[in-house]
């Protein structure tokens, strides 16, 4: 009897050594391409990287030149679909949590969780008909507009799901005090849930931030620094994508600086997300 | 040898709130039959019962608490001051403004001990100067017995308080806006012997001024603290008496049965 119970354990500790080595490789395959993929980009472009290339736009080539212009466009356009989006998409996830409910509010859900999947090229090609064609230009404009599309379904989920996690006491406590439910949802659980949907809304922003396609009939790109709005304006994505397809090698080098840029504010926003939202009440 | 018993006042004291027939469903599901009862001012009245025999749906349908779970339907009339609360077209807001409850699990809003208490009055905008607001909610503090415990961190968020320290300041935050009845769902089932004590205490010295109705599982609590006691059982009012003759002398047999234990 002792014997097979011995012979029981030391099965099951195999197992879980293997178990426990094989999700340890994995990870590391996983973390390993991140890291890899990063100290590529690092190594392409910290050659090219340069102040006068931060701040110049671009110059024929041969000229240098830089991504100045494409820096600031960059940072315009997700202003503007913060300024459209994050509103909109935090009204519907208050909606899709607190009032909703039913088939209505079902029926909301879906659309809003269908919308979370289209392809960024089809926003791009819809706010392209709907606004580039009858203004007849590109703009800054049209391309905040479609960049916002794509943040407003993720940020009303990611909204929904945090004010779900307040618990019912809070409401239910607000609701004693002779509050309305305005006041209840406006005063308790989204600030309860504040810290949550300021992470949603930044997490939002990193992941627009390095839309391509629904630039590219939108914004369009430009080699000068934005004037206004109604004018097509450069991204950093856009211009990524213009010197990587050309044939010309200093391009090419300023594409690798370029994105080593772009991922430095991408992870630049998704460390402050963290830094901002630690435990504090 | 049964001592004698003091004589049942009822019909001295005015009754605050009157219930007629009320009936009660979850849905299909009925939850209260025919419940009517009177509740005088100024009072404790507790309802006992074993658990699911409808006293915390009861009590809830006395601020109308209810009305946010879906699927839920009243029969029935529930009077607060003579005024039918299910009558179409009644303000819910102001009669839970009248009408105060206090929760089993404490919920403090995730803010500051002052905002907390200020809460109710800010909503209803019942002061206006900042003087007046923070009298208010010293006040209330104090009616609460908390008032010394907190009185140098009142901007420190109330989840650093202890269990029973939360529950007074939820009772605090009721107070603070004066209703007129206090509704409280087994308000120390979650807390020590001596923080139950402490809140015991203070619902004596609370009835003064407010009529109370206690929900409680703990018989001793509720023959130490009401005046009144009603007892449920399966969503029907059994009896209700005065506390000292339901405890000692009760009419009927299932409430005798469960007061000595034999069930529930």
């Amino acid at each position: 009897m002792a014997a097979s119970f011995t012979n029981i354990d030391r099965i099951r500790r195999a197992n879980s050594a293997f178990m426990t080595t094989l999700t340890g490789l994995c990870t590391l395959l996983a973390v390993g391409a991140l890291i890899i993929i990063l100290g590529h980009i690092a190594w392409q472009g910290i050659g090219s990287l340069n102040w006068q290339f931060l701040i110049d736009r671009p110059r024929p080539v041969g000229e240098g030149g830089g991504i100045g212009n494409a820096i600031v466009g960059s940072l315009l356009l997700l202003l503007i679909s913060s300024v459209f989006g994050l509103p909109l998409g935090i009204c519907v996830g208050i909606y899709l949590s607190e009032i909703g409910r039913g088939r209505f509010g079902d029926a909301v859900r879906f659309i809003v969780d269908t919308l979370t999947g289209i392809p960024s090229i089809v926003t791009g090609v819809f706010v392209y008909a709907i606004i580039v064609v009858p203004t007849k230009h590109f703009s800054a404009l049209a391309g905040g507009v479609a960049l916002a599309m794509i943040m407003i379904p993720i940020v009303a989920r990611t909204t929904e799901e945090m004010l779900k996690l307040v618990p019912h006491s809070l409401r239910e406590g607000a609701l004693a005090l002779g509050a309305p439910q305005w006041r209840v949802i406006l005063g308790v659980v989204v600030p309860a849930a504040a810290p949550g949907i300021a992470t949603g809304a930044m997490l939002a922003i990193a992941r627009v931030s390095g839309e391509t396609a629904p630039l590219l009939f939108t914004a369009f790109g430009s080699r000068f620094f934005p004037e206004s709005l109604n004018q097509p304006i450069a991204s950093l994505t856009v211009q990524i994508y213009n010197y990587a397809i050309s044939p010309f090698d200093e391009w090419h080098a300023q594409a690798w600086a370029a994105t080593l840029v772009l991922m430095t504010l991408v992870l630049g926003i998704n460390i402050m997300v963290r830094f901002l939202t630690r435990k504090k009440f | 040898m049964p001592r004698p018993m003091a004589p049942v006042e009822t019909s001295s004291a005015k009754t605050k709130v009157a219930v007629r027939n009320l009936n009660f469903f979850y849905g299909r599901v009925q939850a209260l039959h025919e419940i009517s009862i009177e509740i005088p001012e100024r009072i404790v009245m507790a309802f006992i019962g074993p658990s699911g025999c409808g006293k915390s749906t009861f009590l809830r349908t006395l601020n109308r608490m209810n009305d946010v779970i879906p699927g839920t339907r009243v029969g029935g009339e529930v009077l607060i001051d003579d005024h039918d609360i299910y009558a179409p077209g009644t303000d819910v807001v102001d009669l839970r403004r009248r009408v105060g409850m206090v929760f089993q699990k404490s919920n403090p809003f995730p803010k500051s001990i002052f905002d907390n208490v200020a809460y109710g009055l800010r909503i209803n905008r019942v002061t206006s100067s900042g003087s007046e607001l923070e009298g208010r909610v010293e006040q209330a503090l104090k009616d609460a017995a908390l008032w010394n415990e907190v009185k140098d961190r009142l901007k420190t968020s109330a989840l650093s308080l202890s269990g029973g320290q939360q529950q007074r300041l939820c009772i605090a935050r009721a107070l603070a806006i004066r209703p007129e009845v206090l509704l409280m769902d087994e308000p120390a089932s979650a807390l020590d012997p001596i923080a139950t004590s402490k809140i015991e205490e203070l619902i004596f010295d609370l009835k003064k001024q407010y009529t109370i109705v206690i929900v409680t599982h703990n018989m001793q609590q509720a023959a130490r603290v009401s005046d009144r006691t009603a007892f449920f059982l399966l969503g029907k009012l059994i009896e209700v008496n005065a506390t000292e003759k339901i405890f000692t002398a009760p009419s009927v047999k299932t409430t005798e049965d469960y007061i000595t234990g034999r069930f529930g």
